[in-house]
């Protein structure tokens, strides 16, 4: 069985294509079978963020029209096992990515035994958002703890209720989950940003995970690292703490308070 | 900026304010949700009309659009505040 998963948002540089890239990678870590697909036509970077953009030949809309085939274009993760990236295509024409096609793409990749597809979906409410969504069984919302990011969440929360397949097939809503990204602990204590159970509390959606505002994150790609490969950065354990309660493990939340500095911290400390 | 801010006990909790508004137009946004397209634009132009009389808020004019035992019920309620009926 595959499971297609869309990463989504609304508003754009939250973190959708990190969460894809580190998410992808967790779970292939833990043995499934996982292909990522960027969906940002015009705008490829799931590429450089996977460090395998000089390997890029063809792209998804290759595949669609026929000029390549799935194989050909399939990138094999060097580092991770079980991982294959399917690229964006740098075409401006964004109706180039139909539906039908994209349906076509999701199901050989299913005959090739992917048991996750993660899909990067490109920012706003319009067709290229729509498209990433539209064969989803499941939905991870990125947010960041800041009004216009949660705002568009809501909006895409309630286009992923109504715009799926499975919605239309009247299987339902699609499950959405919330990974709350960028946040600081120290700013929420200082009442500077709105909580996680704030944010909880507004878009009323379970949560996946609490992902910190990080260094590791710029550093990662800078080298064309998933985070998740960072364990040990906050990042990639938080990371990897989301892709265990993605597969159903209980897991206590991390990063979301305050560590007291010593002594030493606070008398040298920021 | 005053001297006089440098004595003054805390900043305001601005994530306090965020929660609020986000709330408030959270909620709002709901009530429109699955209703038929021409909610948005019926708004504005009933807004535009009121105005024309009265000089009002956005948020004056509510529209909703209710089930009620197998009945679509276009609700509409206009506020007039107290500065608006001077
Ligand atoms: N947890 C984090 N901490 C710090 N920076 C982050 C974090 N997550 C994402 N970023 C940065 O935010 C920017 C946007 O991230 P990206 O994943 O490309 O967002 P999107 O795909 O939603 O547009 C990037 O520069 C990325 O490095
Ligand atoms: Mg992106």
């Amino acid at each position: 069985m595959t499971k297609v998963v869309v990463v989504a948002s609304g508003k754009g540089g939250v973190g959708k294509t990190t969460t894809s890239a580190a998410i992808a990678t967790g779970l292939a870590l833990r043995g499934f079978k996982t292909a990522v697909i960027d969906f940002d036509v015009g705008l490829r970077n799931l590429d450089l963020i996977m460090g395998c953009e000089r390997r890029v030949v063809y792209d998804i809309v290759n595949v669609i029209n026929g000029d390549a085939n799935l194989r050909q274009t399939l990138i094999k993760d060097k580092r991770t096992d079980n991982l294959y990236i399917l690229p964006a295509s740098q075409t401006r024409d964004k109706d180039a990515l139909t539906m039908e096609g994209v349906g076509r793409v999701i199901e050989e990749l299913s005959d090739m035994g992917m048991e996750y597809i993660i899909c990067d979906s490109p920012a706003g409410i319009e067709k290229g958002a729509l498209t990433a969504a539209y064969f989803a069984d499941e939905a991870i919302v990125v947010t960041n703890p800041e009004v216009s990011s949660v705002r568009d969440s809501d909006r895409i929360l309630g286009i992923l209720a109504s715009k799926t397949k499975r919605a239309e097939e009247g299987k339902g809503e699609l499950p959405a989950r919330l990974l709350l990204s960028r946040y600081s602990a120290e700013r929420v204590e200082k009442g500077e940003m709105l909580s996680v159970e704030d944010v909880v509390e507004i878009l009323a959606i379970p949560l996946l995970g609490v992902i910190p505002e990080s260094e590791a994150v710029l550093n990662a790609s800078n080298s064309g690292t998933p985070v998740t490969l960072d364990v040990d950065s906050d990042a990639g354990q938080a990371y990897l703490d989301a892709t265990a309660r993605f597969l159903g493990e209980e897991l206590p939340l991390r990063f979301v308070t305050v560590t007291k500095k010593g002594f030493l911290g606070r008398l040298f400390g920021g | 900026m005053s001297i006089f801010s440098y004595l003054l006990p805390k900043k305001k909790n601005t994530a306090g304010v965020a929660k609020e508004r986000l709330q408030i137009i959270v909620a709002h946004e709901r009530t429109l949700r699955g209703g038929p397209d021409y909610l948005p634009q019926l708004h504005q132009e009933l807004l535009a009309v009121v105005r024309k009389y009265v000089n009002v808020d956005a948020d004056a004019v509510n529209v909703q659009l209710d089930h009620n035992e197998g009945i679509d019920v276009l609700e509409m309620n206009i506020t007039l505040g107290d500065e608006a009926t001077n």
